[in-house]
């Protein structure tokens, strides 16, 4: 696994210990200069992409005039939380429910009905391509990885008219349902995945009589559920993300997901209440963040493991 | 034998969802797709054959040309140096001092948040009168900073600065990357006395250059299809069409032109363009990438 530190040569690491020690103390200097440089460098850079999510916050409890003001203020005189209601709300006399709960709970529906397909689906498929040989497998996986070249604009009109004539367009389905079919990067990191379990291991089920179905479920998901586990993050941001797909699937205000409600919130009432934009921007970033703070081991190792050749 | 036929028969049952998946959502559009791009097709009326006549008026639509140049300008340049930075950060990262889970999370921070929050953040970091990057300028001592939303020389400038935030994903493909070069070479290169950069240049380039390439496909791919930054961030492509992109306009072209047809074509422009750029990018680096063990 991409994670797993290397691993230290034992001679080596004794070497280094020793020439540590009796190094000249020019050169222990020289290190250390060095070592602050590239901390120097980093502490730069990490304010330069720190900055604009702390902007954001700062922006979202600020009162509107503090928001503007010369020289920026960076903590307000007193932190308006009620912003976050008040951006949430908007509307919602008009409209007659919380637009943003709403929203909220329309884009937590559909992100459980992709993640739940795209685990089901991704891990069946992974496991013919992984560990079932069948004729022209190889083919139809290497088709499989090349469809990753398929730019969505160019599926996207005979997809509507797909739905369209299933009479799908307006309602969730084409945001999910697709979901439970599979996608060539789910397949293909679960594959990688199934791949690294010794098949000794089905061999003994197979002789214990269990079925190809109870090889799967009971000797290889238990022990694959760190790559079960990315495969529905990455389900889970991607669909939370997804505007493109709302865009164009969505009509009613009230079916909206985030993305797409704070899309029409900036359209029509943006440009103005910073302060409210940046807390309703803010609400749609937070689970995201909160997300991966629990979860940043397989975050990076899946995404480690999408950048190494099979 | 028959322990064969029956393995045959289970793969291909459980390959089965993806089997229809990819007939019924990728292969069947791509194919229709293809058909519609010969078509004058709408919402409202079946589609009717008229050849190659979408493909004629696009060769001379202005705004075609016009939004392929603005995406083909956008890549050439947040490409290359997304790369560069995600690269350097990687490098950074990799030096073996404290604090780098830290310093990889903040790093990885930006490329997580949801693209329409991204645009609304960097369209008040960058609002004109009122944006702290134009405070901070004046607080430096520019009179005039760019108002770079509004202005066309600085609306393609702004969107590369943006996409540079979101590297994070690429730096953590190459952090992995760089923990599988094996220390020996880097050993082997200190016997002979190297310098760093000619360490950097003779072992490290090489031996991620597999990473390297897969990056700057992906970022190629993704790049070309640029589209919910700037549909919000610039209604209509504005400022004078400076931002107006290519999926951009096909994507008018579908849903508010009714020119399912003409977008059909498009899409296919699109796509030989990304399948010959990708094409060309692996054979111009087949004998400069190193696939080691």
């Amino acid at each position: 696994m991409p994670e797993e530190p290397i691993k230290e040569n034992p001679i080596q690491a004794a070497n280094e210990r020793i020439s540590g020690k009796f190094r000249p103390a020019s050169l222990n200097k020289q290190k250390t200069l060095q070592v602050a440089m590239i901390h120097a460098a980093l502490v730069i850079l990490s304010i330069a992409f720190l900055f604009p999510l702390i902007w954001m916050l700062s922006t979202a409890v600020k009162p509107l005039d503090e928001a503007m003001t010369t020289p920026p203020i960076w903590i307000p005189s007193e932190f308006q939380f009620d912003n976050f209601g008040k951006a949430m709300a908007f509307d919602a006399d008009k409209l007659g429910y919380i637009p943003f709960l709403v929203y909220g709970i329309n884009t937590i529906v559909l992100c459980l009905l992709v993640v739940a397909g795209s685990v089901i689906s991704n891990a069946i498929v992974g496991y013919s391509f992984a560990r079932l040989k069948w004729k022209g497998r190889d083919t139809a996986f290497a088709l499989t990885l090349a469809t990753m070249m398929v730019p969505f604009p160019i599926l996207m009109v005979p997809l509507f008219g797909l739905f369209r004539d299933l009479g799908w367009t307006g309602t969730f389905r084409p945001l999910w349902v697709p979901a439970w079919f599979g996608a060539a990067f789910s397949i293909f990191l679960l594959r990688q995945f199934f791949k690294t379990i010794p098949f000794e291991l089905s061999e003994a089920a197979t002789i214990d009589g269990c079925s190809e179905w109870g090889i799967f479920t009971k000797v290889i998901l238990p022990l694959c559920k760190p790559a079960l586990a990315v495969v529905a993050l990455f389900a889970f941001i991607g669909t939370w993300n997804d505007f493109i797909g709302p865009l164009i699937y969505l009509f009613d205000q009230k079916h909206f997901t985030l993305s797409l409600g704070l899309q029409q919130y900036q359209a029509q009432h943006g440009g103005t209440q910073w302060n409210l934009l940046m807390a309703a921007s803010a609400v749609v970033v937070a689970p995201v963040i909160i997300l991966f703070f629990f979860t940043q081991k397989l975050f990076i190792q899946g995404i480690s493991m999408s950048g190494l050749k099979g | 034998m028959t322990k064969k036929k029956s393995e045959a028969r289970a793969g291909l049952l459980f390959a089965s969802p993806w089997v229809i998946g990819f007939g019924v959502f990728l292969a069947y559009p791509l194919l229709a797709s293809l058909y519609y791009s010969f078509c004058d097709y709408s919402v409202l009326k079946p589609a009717m054959w008229i050849g190659l006549s979408n493909y004629a008026e696009l060769m001379s639509d202005d705004l075609f040309w016009k939004t392929l140049w603005n995406t083909l300008v956008f890549a050439a340049f947040s490409l290359p140096l997304s790369l560069i930075l995600a690269l350097s950060l990687a490098l950074l990262l990799n030096s073996k001092i404290k604090g780098l889970a830290l310093y990889r999370t903040i790093f990885f921070l930006p490329s997580l948040v949801p693209l329409v929050s991204l645009a609304m953040l960097w369209l008040w970091l960058f609002n004109g009168e009122n944006g702290i990057i134009n405070e901070t300028l004046r607080a430096i001592g520019m009179t005039h900073p760019p108002l770079w939303l509004t202005d066309k020389l600085f609306s393609k400038p702004a969107m590369v600065i943006m996409s540079m935030w979101g590297v994070g994903h690429a730096m953590v493909i190459y952090l992995a990357g760089l923990q599988g070069v094996p220390v020996s070479l880097y050993e082997a290169a200190d016997l002979d006395g190297a310098k760093p950069f000619k360490k950097f240049w003779h072992v490290t380039v090489p031996m991620l250059s597999p990473v390297i390439l897969f990056n700057f496909i992906m970022g190629l791919i993704g790049a070309l299809q640029v589209f919910a930054v700037p549909y919000i961030m610039f209604p209509g492509g504005a400022p004078e069409r400076s931002t107006y992109f290519y999926a951009m306009y096909l994507y008018d072209n579908a849903f508010r032109f009714n020119r399912m047809g003409y977008a059909s074509a498009m899409g296919w422009i699109m796509f030989i363009l990304i399948f010959a750029l990708t094409m060309f990018s692996l054979r111009a680096s087949e004998k400069k990438v190193h696939y080691g063990s």
